[in-house]
Parts: C-alpha cells; sequence; structure tokens
C-alpha cells in the first residue's frame, strides 16, 4: 500500500495502464452495446425498452462505487496523509458525476415507457438525485479549497466521507421504502434476471469500470503534472 | 507534541469515532422517515388507516387476476389492487402505462371514495425486477421453470 502512495512509483505504474484500461474499456464497452443492441432479446414486457438497462445498470453502480471510492481515499487521506490519496478523490468526482448523470437520464428515458412518467419523488430517484448534488458540491468545494495553494484542504475529505452515508440510501431505498422503482435483480449469488439479458449486462460493466478506471488515472496524472509544473513556476519566481 | 505514529493513531480513532456517530444518526433519520418515505400505501395500510375522500393519496399492489374489466366507453378500466392481505377496487379512465397488466405491479394516484372504490386520475406501471425474454412467454409452464430455475 505505502509503495503505490509514492508519486514517482505511482506515475510509473499510470503510465502504460491508463491507455492499456482505457483501450480495453473502449472494446469490452462496445463490444456489449452492440451485443445488448442488438444480439440480446426483448423483454417479455418491457419490449425493446429493455435494452437501455445496457448503459443504465453500470452506470449506477459506477456512479456509487465512485462515491464510495471518494469515501475510502477521503479516509485515507485524514488518516494516513497520503499525498496521492487526495489527488485520487478529486479525480474521481468528475467522472462519478458523469456516471450518475447518465443514470438520471437513461432511467428518465425508460421510465416514460415503462411506468408511465419521466420522473418521480420516490426513495430510489430522490436519493439518485442527492447523490449527483453530492458529486457537484464534492467538486466546487475541492475546486474552492485548492484555489489558494499551499497546503492541501482536508475539508472536501470530510464532505466526502459525510456523503458516503447516502450510498446505503439508495441501494436500500426500494427495501425499506414502498418505491416506484423496482428492487436489485441482481444479489449476492441470485438473478431474478434471464442469462440472455445478465451476459451483456457483465460485459458492460466490466467495460465501463475499465474506462472509468483509465479516465481517473490519465485525470490524477493530470492534477500531478499540473502541481509540478506549478511548484517549477514557484521556484523560478523565488530564485529571480 | 506526540510522536507522528501516535497522531495517526489518534486521527484514526477520531474518525471511527465520527463515523460511528454519523451512521447513528443515519440510521435514526430514517427509521423516522420511514413512513413519510413510502411512495404509495398498499391496501392493507389504507384498509387500516382510510384516508379522507378529499385527500390525493397513492394505491400501490398487484393487479389481482381476473378483476379487470374494460367499461363499455372503451377507456374506463375496473380492477382490484391487492398485497395478500387486502383488496380494494379501482376505477380510471385514461390512457394507461404499456406495463399495466394483470398480475403486475401497479401505482394509481387518486383518493378512496367514501364507497370504498379507489378513484384514479393516474396510472403509473411498476416493473418488478425480473427480466424475462419474450420467447419465454410462449414457452411451456414446465419449460419456463426449468428456465427460471437456470436464473437462480
Amino acid at each position: 500500500m505505502h509503495g503505490f502512495a509514492n508519486p514517482a512509483r505511482f506515475l510509473r505504474l499510470a503510465r502504460w495502464l491508463t491507455p492499456v484500461l482505457l483501450l480495453a474499456g473502449a472494446v469490452l464497452a462496445a463490444a456489449s452495446l452492440g451485443w445488448g443492441l442488438f444480439g440480446a432479446p426483448a423483454d417479455r414486457l418491457q419490449g425493446e425498452s429493455v435494452r437501455i438497462l445496457y448503459i443504465h445498470v453500470p452506470a449506477a453502480w459506477l456512479g456509487m462505487g465512485g462515491w464510495s471510492a471518494i469515501a475510502v481515499a477521503s479516509f485515507t487521506e485524514i488518516v494516513w496523509r497520503h499525498p496521492l490519496a487526495a489527488i485520487a478523490a478529486r479525480a474521481v468526482a468528475l467522472p462519478g458525476a458523469f456516471y450518475t448523470a447518465l443514470c438520471l437520464v437513461t432511467g428518465s428515458l425508460w421510465g416514460r415507457p415503462a411506468w408511465g412518467t419521466w420522473w418521480v419523488w420516490d426513495g430510489r430517484l430522490t436519493s439518485m438525485l442527492v447523490l449527483l448534488f453530492l458529486y457537484m458540491g464534492y467538486i466546487a468545494l475541492a475546486d474552492a479549497a485548492d484555489r489558494d495553494g499551499g497546503e492541501p484542504s482536508r475539508i472536501p475529505a470530510v464532505f466526502g466521507l459525510v456523503g458516503a452515508v447516502n450510498i446505503p440510501v439508495i441501494h436500500y431505498s426500494v427495501l425499506w421504502w414502498n418505491s416506484l422503482h423496482q428492487p436489485p435483480s441482481i444479489t449476492m449469488g441470485k438473478s431474478a434476471m434471464a442469462p440472455a439479458f445478465l451476459w451483456p449486462l457483465l460485459i458492460a460493466t466490466i467495460g465501463f469500470s475499465l474506462l472509468f478506471g483509465g479516465v481517473v488515472l490519465a485525470r490524477m496524472r493530470a492534477i500531478l503534472a499540473n502541481a509540478q509544473a506549478e511548484a517549477r513556476l514557484r521556484r523560478k519566481a523565488a530564485a529571480a | 507534541m506526540n510522536t507522528p505514529i501516535k497522531a495517526k493513531h489518534q486521527r484514526l480513532v477520531l474518525v471511527l469515532l465520527a463515523l460511528v456517530a454519523l451512521i447513528g444518526a443515519a440510521l435514526l433519520a430514517t427509521w423516522a422517515l420511514r413512513n413519510q418515505a413510502s411512495y404509495f400505501y398498499v391496501p392493507s395500510d389504507m384498509k387500516a388507516n382510510p384516508p379522507s375522500p378529499t385527500r390525493a393519496v397513492r394505491l400501490g399492489g398487484m393487479v389481482e387476476r381476473g378483476s379487470m374489466k374494460t367499461a363499455a366507453d372503451g377507456v374506463t378500466v375496473a380492477f382490484v389492487v391487492e398485497d395478500g392481505k387486502a383488496r380494494i377496487p379501482v376505477r380510471f379512465s385514461g390512457i394507461r402505462p404499456e406495463l399495466f397488466v394483470e398480475g403486475s405491479g401497479v401505482v394509481a394516484e387518486g383518493h378512496l371514495g367514501a364507497d370504498g372504490t379507489f378513484v384514479a386520475d393516474n396510472l403509473l406501471a411498476k416493473h418488478d425486477e425480473k427480466y424475462v425474454p419474450r420467447e419465454l412467454k410462449d414457452m411451456t409452464a414446465a419449460q419456463k421453470r426449468k428456465a427460471v430455475a437456470e436464473t437462480q
């Protein structure tokens, strides 16, 4: 663990891992979407609209997974002061917000034909919208905290930890409260989803996750390069 | 001043304590919300505490098989919503969502009439967690059981 907290070692690893993740993710995501859109069957009730599943479900998982990563990184940052933890959390925020928004938009498009409405204020939809607002708040807070330069602020990390409370609320919203959104189809070792839907969904999830990982690594490298450039400028200004 | 190792452990304990307090607060909040945050009442809730006929409420449950009747005007349907414990008759005129079928979930928005019939202004179909290909629909019961057993 401590070895990877070293920025130089991290950069050596990230330099070749970034394109590998992006390429593998793009290939798998494209293949699974092709399979889902043209190969997989239509659903008995939903008909063709079931195909939105292959974007909606990976987007939902990665939106929630993104905040879980922010929470773990924030915990690491607060307790062990790892220099890379703060950078990782900031790098995850934007793609996490993107996937959350994608989940809300695709869900809304599916809801119109399936439920008969674009949007309802039930527990699941509302808590997912709250997650999008949390991401926006985190991005704004981290931006504001980093603006003055110097020591990185711990305030975004505290926000990242507190916001993690919403993740189990999203997951259990369909079990605790009556909601319009259906309960999970896939739970520990069980699936109420026919294998014909499950396989392309699995590949799509792996593909979108690899893309997510690649984007996060690329963003971490950019943040590190930016900090280096700024430090160099500061040294030059001090010498002059 | 503590040594750095001690400071690290102190932070760990403090953050863990804060997390325990946070999770406790969240559990209390969701516990307090357990009734208010529900999107609809199920028939047994509505039978136990009938809402006033002037109050707009939502009724959710399963459409009882064999209960759906279309009136002569073609747009009015009457059906029964049940949750296994209670059943409430519902009347609705208007466009029904595609997924609205007997034996499937529904959320009706409207009010409970004085005669015990729920008059709906809007219907929302509730999809369940089961995803079944269209081909399965035409299978025999035995084939279906086998296919479903494979997914579990």
